[in-house]
């Protein structure tokens, strides 16, 4: 069964081989030969972007934002939204674990995937295998998602429709720099990433969670190490965090009551109003097209003093959801 | 000499603790301590917040590295005089490798399933999973080494190896389905860490250092005679396969409850109790009392080290109890190098 698979792929790689001789990339708006640099730094050349492999959550969700989800033919398990998609397209497993067989079993002539996925072993076989693998950056600032959507877009050979999305991107993040304004005295917050047997990790600098912090006019309580880390019990008063973040996904939830009950977070400000805000956890951090969104959710979560009128406001691919995938 | 090393071992183990009452992250000063405590005026808001870190996050910890020092280091001793083998610690029996398997799979497999049934873990479930874990795989390796109510010690050792290789090869498994999230969690586990300590995981593990204390007495007689071979153990009228029924059950139950509490913290249970040969000789009665005494003094000052060094992040305390151990250890070996021959 097994060769019979491979047979099939086979056929088809060569198939897209040679159609990608004859007619250029299907789809792709005169893309012959594309160069692009990616968070790696690399120059790279793609020649055919009719096949991809999608790795990581974000990269994903950009391809769907584009209209592409016709050209992507695998996802990883990050994938999570739109929740068709890992769904429909076969999956290449998680994004720090794919397996080069696994991969190019597949027939693809480009892989995206977010910056640290891996291993670099599979990286290897992959470009020696002729195909392109671009690194997205991932950065967890408002230019950041800018950077994600152009580099995509570029790669894809859908620069047009990467600028519809990225200025419906900036609208939003310029309507939650106006949102941000409105705030009078920023907030500490504490993200929780996990909470095993009573041991909290936490979020520190150079983390999606610090970056979302920031978007949403927060600061992190937490700036004295980078990365998530087991943090001292003691040091949680210390901080004295005003609000408790946490992601929510189906194999994760936590609850005020395990929080505050716990004695370290039992003083904290942020118990006196039992404030634990949960947020779905590609949402929150995946620093995608919805990112200025999860942002203004936060803000307004955090502040409940903002104005009524802001709160009812919508952001402007809310208000006019404008399509970027034509 | 020998009869002063525990009264002094006592008082090093009382220092310690109190000086790590004083030293963490919240940074109360040494005068405020005093002010928590009653024994002085203070601010009353300062008081009850002082009270709380000291109270309900300082102590607590404190306590559970004095109980699952001593457990670990006694059970070391108890393990090296049952096998008569220096290498022999609570992982020889399989604890270790059977608590991690139990915990890992929690970690991965009761994260990704049962709690996308709805189910929310209550904290509990991952000790629990590690304390079954670690007693199930010792009493497999219990029921392999005995044939017709003896039970083989060449035995034990063989299958632990067996039971310990078939568990990591688990574990592998495991870590090569878990996610970055689950995976720091086990890693952590791995290296251990008195992080999240409470007065109800104290309470919990409590007992089994207030049995262990009644029950040495009695196996200290047999350890010191089976030093001299089983047969002539039981010459001297020691019930041998009793002895070493009740030291399997013993470090199973009470190794097992320190793992599971505190994730895998090596060292201890191997080291001390050697530390201690050196110093006053290999009779049990004395031995067992002073390494559970040492064990708990290590374990006190290589948390306060855990806790504070990367503050406000934690160092899982594997790391600190070997820098601070194999050091000295070795210097004590170089000292005695005569002692144990060429």
């Amino acid at each position: 069964m097994g060769h019979t698979a491979m047979k099939t792929n086979i056929v088809q790689l060569s198939f897209v081989v040679v159609a990608v001789a004859w007619f250029g990339a299907p789809g792709s708006s005169g893309a012959d030969n594309i160069t692009v640099k990616d968070a790696a730094g690399r120059s790279i050349a793609i020649s055919d972007p009719s096949r991809i492999v999608s790795v990581g959550g974000a990269v994903t969700e950009i391809l769907y934002a584009l209209g592409l989800e016709s050209r992507v033919i695998a996802v990883d398990s990050t994938s999570l939204y739109p929740p068709r998609a890992l769904a429909e397209k076969p999956g290449v497993g998680y994004m720090r674990q794919l397996s080069p067989e696994g991969v190019l079993g597949l027939g693809p002539s480009l892989v995206l995937a977010a910056e640290g996925s891996g291993p670099k072993g599979t990286i290897a076989v992959l470009e020696a295998a002729s195909v392109p693998f671009v690194q997205i950056p991932d950065r967890f600032t408002g230019d950041g998602i800018v950077e994600k959507i152009r580099l995509i877009a570029q790669a894809t050979g859908s620069v047009q429709r990467g600028e519809c999305l990225v200025k419906l991107v900036e609208a939003d993040l310029r309507a939650l720099a106006a949102l941000r304004a409105r705030i009078e005295h920023p907030r500490k917050a504490l993200f929780i990433l996990s909470f095993m047997s009573g041991r909290p990790m936490v979020a520190g600098r150079a983390t999606a969670a610090d970056g979302i912090m920031t978007l949403a006019g927060a600061s992190n309580a937490i700036t004295e190490y980078d990365g998530y880390k087991l943090i001292n019990d003691e040091a949680v008063i210390a901080a004295r965090p005003d609000a408790i973040l946490a992601m929510e996904r189906a194999s994760f939830r936590l609850d005020a009551q395990t929080v505050f009950d716990h004695p370290a977070f039992a003083t904290t400000p942020a118990a006196a109003q039992r404030e634990l805000i949960s947020m779905e956890g590609l949402y929150l951090l995946g620093f995608g097209p919805r990112a200025a969104r999860a942002a203004r959710d936060l803000a307004l979560a955090l502040y409940p003093s903002i104005d009524a009128s802001l709160r009812s406001e919508l952001m402007p691919s809310e208000r006019a959801p404008q399509d970027c995938r034509q | 000499m020998r009869v002063l090393v525990p009264p002094v071992l006592l008082v090093v183990l009382l220092l310690a603790a109190a000086v790590a009452a004083t030293i963490g992250a919240a940074g109360i000063p040494f005068g405020r301590i005093a002010a928590a405590f009653g024994l002085a005026p203070g601010n009353p808001a300062l008081v009850d917040r002082d009270w709380l870190v000291l109270w309900s996050i300082r102590l607590p910890r404190i306590a559970l590295a004095i109980i699952i020092g001593g457990l670990l280091a006694a059970c070391g001793a108890v393990m090296q005089g049952l096998f008569r083998n220096p290498l022999a610690d609570p992982a020889l029996v399989g604890v270790s490798s059977g608590a991690a398997l139990a915990a890992a799979a929690m970690i991965v497999v009761g994260d990704r399933y049962l709690s996308s049934a709805g189910v929310t873990l209550p904290l509990e479930a991952l000790p629990l999973a590690a304390f079954v874990g670690a007693l199930a795989s010792t009493m497999i390796l219990y029921r392999i080494a005995t044939r017709e109510g003896r039970t083989s010690v060449a035995m034990f050792l063989l299958g632990g190896l067996a039971i310990a290789a078939l568990a990591n090869a688990g574990l592998g498994l495991l870590v090569f389905l878990a996610d970055d999230r689950q995976l720091r969690d086990i890693n952590f586990w791995m290296l251990g860490s008195l992080s999240g300590a409470t007065w109800a995981k104290v309470g919990a593990i409590a007992p089994f250092l207030v049995a262990l204390a009644f029950v040495l007495p009695f196996i200290a007689r047999g350890l010191d005679l089976l030093v001299l071979g089983e047969m002539e153990a039981f010459h001297a009228g020691v019930s041998v396969e009793r002895l070493k029924r009740t030291c399997v059950v013993l470090v199973a139950a009470a190794a097992g409850a320190a793992v599971s509490v505190s994730g895998v913290i090596g060292f201890v249970g191997l080291v001390v109790p050697h530390l201690l040969r050196l110093l006053i000789g290999p009779s049990h009665r004395l031995l067992l009392p002073t390494a559970a005494l040492l064990g708990a003094a290590l374990l006190v000052i290589a948390d306060t080290f855990a806790r504070t060094l990367a503050a406000p992040a934690e160092l899982p305390i594997g790391i600190v109890t070997a820098v601070i151990g194999a050091p000295f250890f070795l210097y004590l070996l170089l000292r005695q190098r005569a002692l144990l021959g060429p």
